[in-house]
């Protein structure tokens, strides 16, 4: 997979050490950043098997070598509208603390983005937003050129026992 | 590397003697009672043995003297673990071939500075 | 050398534990006045070890305590005191007194000493020991202000050496109390010929001034005081000192200058023996791990797990050779054979695997001598205990889990199987009554038996009991397996009175429901008069699970195959529907509540017509359902894997498992699931009225 191969070369690279690096995907249209640390791996979409009256985000479980993962689809869980998935849909295999313990989860996304350096203090921006259930995923805002990134609270997102977005 | 022989029926005490030993630089090999001590010990040689003596099977003080008349264990310290501070287990293990004693209980401090006595 | 003696804690209590087992094992094998000493030896050396232990590891409330226990025991086994009743009584108490103790500290508690020092005083008593007078006079320290000088005079005997001493070590440990002067004699060689070089023919003499006490030199040679000659003598000033030197230096020879003879001593001789790191400290080591818990293996299994090891790297670097070669015929001929090898390899390891988790029965068995001793002295029954099978090995989980069932069926036995000695004679029985617990394999599970010889079980007292509790009605026709049955239904009790054995409120719906927690089963056999036996069966681990694969919609799931009663087509003329969407099927004389998988798990896409699907007939918490499904597919073993750990808890479903094809297949609880369906309570009393007025209508 090429993404991964770039993906790897610019961990090697890295960035300064006042600074996190974020690795960004793309989800409709929008760019989203998550601590590059979180993420085990990248891989293609596979079929999961369904867990029986899970929430509609929960695309089901997969057997990651030997360990059962669940899978998330980001946009229902942002309550985003869904897409049909293809063999080009991504998912991003993270390792989340959540209340004390350590989870795998896989997250389907549109497509992974770009690696960039952003320092503790921009990402630490967060914008007042009005409306909507999704400020509590956000962690920050941020402009990288002329693109603006959201940066996710990972966390947050995918401690499921909190209130569900949407109820399958 | 110096090797010692360490025998115990109790699993924490001879853990506790192996790895004092061993962070101190000594080669330890375990043994859980006097039987499997001899059998271990007429296969290879110890510059040492340190048994306990009241054990299943075969006690320390029979391994001792089995020990000693054994060509190999003619001159090797044999020194036994006791409880009793009484004379008459030290003097049964003295005739017996043992070389000296550590009574119970001791810190890894003083297994050290006894084993001093025998083996450097 | 600091070392941090917390890292053996564990392997401490867990070894003390054991020890207490075993010394109350063998306790209750005494019989006071022809006891072996074989027995009191093994447990003399369990309270030996223990006080060892926990002298080593810094308990010195338990060190303590056990000392009393030792000193009666080693005066018992030295035959200076005879056993009596009464002592084992006492040594039973101290037991489970250790017991508590050791579990307070374990759990870093502080231990309640108050049983502790009741027993001791008793111990004490009977020690005839007085008031806590110190054992060992305390050591009179010398002045230790100022330096002394002494004169050390060591003449070894010649067999020194064949005690394993090295006099140069001593002497380099004289060396580390002070400022030593040395001298060697040689007077004592004999002629090269009459020279026997295992003896020891040197002597010597030491001036030490130093300010430790003398028992400090005394210690150094305490291990041959019987072997040497030792003189040691205070010269008090540097007169004295100068006096004697002067007097040792006209009569003989320094050792250093003569460093280069040949000597009788089998290991070179140097005066100033170097000291080498042990002296030396060692960094302080980092807090152990927390381990809470972990098991001893023995190294015959670690042994043959390296062996299967062996033998799959054989087979992977066979078939490695086979990928790079040209794909022929014969290659993937040889390809397959090197995969069938694998397979075998696989299966063989994780079955080793698996023993490493496996321990044999007797760690439970082993409580079970003293329950029936206590019980039956209470009940005034006479009662022989059978212990059969106590080396068939089951995983150490499985184990401490059953232990708590298998205590409530043999106390069960005890209070309501087992008749009084008088009624026994009277019914032309043994006054002795029998219960036997036997364990052994049959196909992948254990089966525990717990029998006894008793009165058996009473079915008409059971069957009223069933029709006031209104768990049955008057009119039903039960076979006496049925009513057998009963016992297990919640809330049943058939004690006349409900005594402090058995216990009110925990019935044997509870040991039904906690083995079936562990995918096992219990069941009851009985014959009046000749007695009952309760029959309980668990799967090996709990890791791995005997499983009927089914289809439901595209979707696989596993259901547990000792819940499955049986798998049937319905018979649609047999199927009443009540209340709104509730199915029953008439099943022999059962109405079987027929729950929908696939609405249950709001699946689209299966077959609804019931006459198109097939009935999985599972039973649990007593309860019979039908789980409809679409398809039967494979039976298998599968390797039982956590949903919750990465996810959350899903009703319905006990586990996840991977199968062949590499996907997770679920595993379905059946409990959960009943719950879920939201069916209250499945076979109770509405339901079958309800069932059978529909069938009337």
């Amino acid at each position: 997979m090429n993404e991964q191969a770039d993906l790897n070369q610019q961990l090697i690279l890295g960035g300064q050490q006042d600074e996190d690096q974020y690795l960004t995907f793309m989800m409709a249209g929008e760019e989203y950043g998550m601590d590059i640390l979180a993420v085990q791996e990248i891989r293609g979409w596979e079929d999961a098997t369904v867990i029986p009256n899970a929430p509609a985000f929960v695309k089901g479980a997969i057997n990651l070598r030997g360990t059962i993962v669940p899978i998330i689809d980001l946009r229902l869980r942002f309550g985003i509208e869904s897409v049909a998935y293809s063999p080009l849909t991504v998912v991003i295999v993270v390792s989340v603390e959540i209340k004390d313990q350590l989870k795998v989860m896989g997250l389907v996304v549109d497509a992974v983005s770009d690696v960039y350096s952003i320092s503790e203090e921009k990402a630490k921006d967060v914008p007042d937003f009005q409306d909507s259930d999704n400020a509590q995923y956000v962690h920050g805002l941020v402009n990288v050129g002329e693109k603006m990134v959201v940066l996710l609270n990972l966390a947050r997102v995918l401690d499921l026992s909190a209130n569900y977005m949407q109820h399958g | 590397m110096k090797k010692i022989l360490a025998v115990d029926d109790s699993a924490s005490m001879r853990q506790m003697v192996g790895f004092t030993l061993k962070k101190a630089g000594f080669d330890v090999t375990e043994a859980k009672d006097g039987s499997e001590a001899l059998s271990i010990a007429k296969q290879q040689g110890f510059d040492a043995v340190i048994s306990d003596v009241n054990m299943p099977v075969m006690d320390g003080i029979t391994l001792i003297r089995e020990l000693r008349s054994l060509p190999n264990y003619k001159f090797t310290p044999l020194l036994m673990l006791t409880t009793e501070s009484g004379l008459d287990k030290k003097t049964e293990g003295k005739a017996a071939g043992a070389t000296g004693w550590i009574v119970k209980p001791f810190n890894p401090e003083q297994l050290l500075a006894v084993l001093k006595k025998v083996i450097r | 050398m600091s070392i941090d003696l917390s890292q053996f804690f564990e392997v401490f209590f867990e070894e003390s534990f054991e020890g207490l087992d075993a010394m109350e094992a063998e306790l209750l094998n005494l019989e006071p006045g022809a006891e072996d000493s074989e027995t009191i030896n093994t447990i003399f050396r369990a309270a030996h070890s223990i006080k060892g232990g926990s002298g080593t590891f810094g308990f010195t409330s338990v060190s303590d305590f056990t000392h009393v226990l030792e000193t009666l025991l080693d005066q018992i086994r030295d035959g200076q005191r005879q056993l009596t009743a009464e002592h084992v009584n006492l040594l039973l108490k101290s037991v489970d007194c250790l017991r508590a103790l050791l579990g307070a500290l374990q759990a870093e508690q502080a231990p309640d000493l108050s049983e502790a020092n009741e027993l001791r005083l008793k111990f004490e008593v009977i020690l005839g020991m007085s008031d806590g007078v110190a054992e060992e006079p305390v050591e009179s320290l010398q002045e230790s202000s100022g330096e002394s000088t002494y004169q050390i005079d060591f003449k070894p005997l010649p067999h020194l050496f064949k005690t394993g001493n090295e006099p140069l070590y001593m002497i380099s440990e004289l060396a580390e109390l002070g400022e030593l002067e040395t001298t060697a004699f040689y007077d004592g060689i004999p002629s090269i010929e009459n020279l026997s070089p295992d003896e020891c023919f040197l002597s010597w003499r030491f001036f030490l001034t130093t300010i430790k006490p003398e028992s400090a030199i005394k210690e150094i040679f305490e291990w041959v005081e019987d072997d040497a000659h030792i003189e040691i003598t205070m010269c008090g000033g540097l007169f004295g000192k100068v006096a004697s030197n002067a007097d040792v230096e006209t009569a003989n020879v320094n050792i250093e200058s003569n460093s280069g003879l040949e000597t009788p001593s089998p290991k070179p001789v140097k005066a100033e023996v170097p000291v080498n790191s042990l002296g030396k400290k060692a960094e302080p080591k980092k807090p152990s791990e927390q381990s809470s818990t972990s098991i001893r293996v023995g190294i015959d299994k670690v042994d043959s797990l390296i062996n299967m090891v062996g033998e799959l790297v054989i087979t992977q670097a066979m078939l490695s050779q086979i990928g790079e070669q040209d794909i022929t015929e014969t290659t993937i001929t040889s390809l397959q054979e090197g995969l069938a090898q694998l397979a075998h390899n696989t299966r063989d390891l994780q079955e080793n695997v698996m023993r490493i988790r496996m321990l044999p029965i007797s760690f439970v068995f082993s409580r079970f001598p003293r329950l029936v001793r206590d019980i039956s002295q209470k009940l005034n029954k006479q009662v022989e205990l059978k212990l059969l099978g106590e080396q068939t090995e089951l995983d150490k989980t499985v184990m401490e889990k059953i232990s708590d069932p298998m205590v409530h069926l043999v106390r069960n036995s005890l209070d309501h199987g087992l008749e009084t000695p008088e009624q026994r004679v009277a019914a032309g029985k043994d006054p002795v009554g029998t219960v036997t617990l036997n364990a052994f394999h049959q196909g992948g599970n254990i089966v525990i038996e717990i029998m006894d010889d008793g009165q058996g079980l009473n079915t008409e007292k059971i069957k009223e009991k069933a029709i006031a509790n209104g768990l049955v009605q008057e009119s039903d026709e039960l076979s006496a397996d049925e009513i057998n049955e009963l016992i297990f239904m919640p809330g049943f009790s058939t004690a006349d009175a409900v005594s402090d054995i058995s216990g009110r409120g925990v019935g044997m719906d509870v040991v039904r429901r906690n083995i079936q927690a562990l995918n096992g089963s219990v069941e009851v056999s009985s014959a009046p008069g000749v007695g009952s036996t309760f029959t309980i069966r668990l799967p090996l681990t709990l890791a791995i699970l005997d499983g009927q694969l089914v289809k439901v919609a595209q979707h696989t799931y596993i259901i547990p195959l000792i819940s499955i009663v049986e798998s049937l087509q319905i018979d649609i003329s047999k199927v009443s529907r009540v209340g709104k969407d509730l199915d029953v099927l008439r099943l022999r004389d059962e109405y079987i509540p027929i729950l929908r998988l696939y609405d249950i798990f709001s699946h689209q896409g299966a077959i609804e017509e019931l006459d198109k699907t097939l009935l999985v007939v599972v039973e649990s918490d007593n309860h019979k359902v039908g789980l409809l499904v679409d398809d039967l597919l494979a039976q298998q073993q599968v390797v039982i894997k956590s949903l919750e750990a990465n996810y959350q808890k899903v009703d319905g479903v006990s586990g996840a498992t991977i199968l062949g094809d590499g996907r997770v297949s679920l595993i379905i609880d059946i409990s959960g699931l009943i719950k879920l369906s939201g069916l209250k309570r499945p076979g109770s009393q509405e339901l079958l009225v309800e069932a059978k007025a529909v069938e009337v209508a």
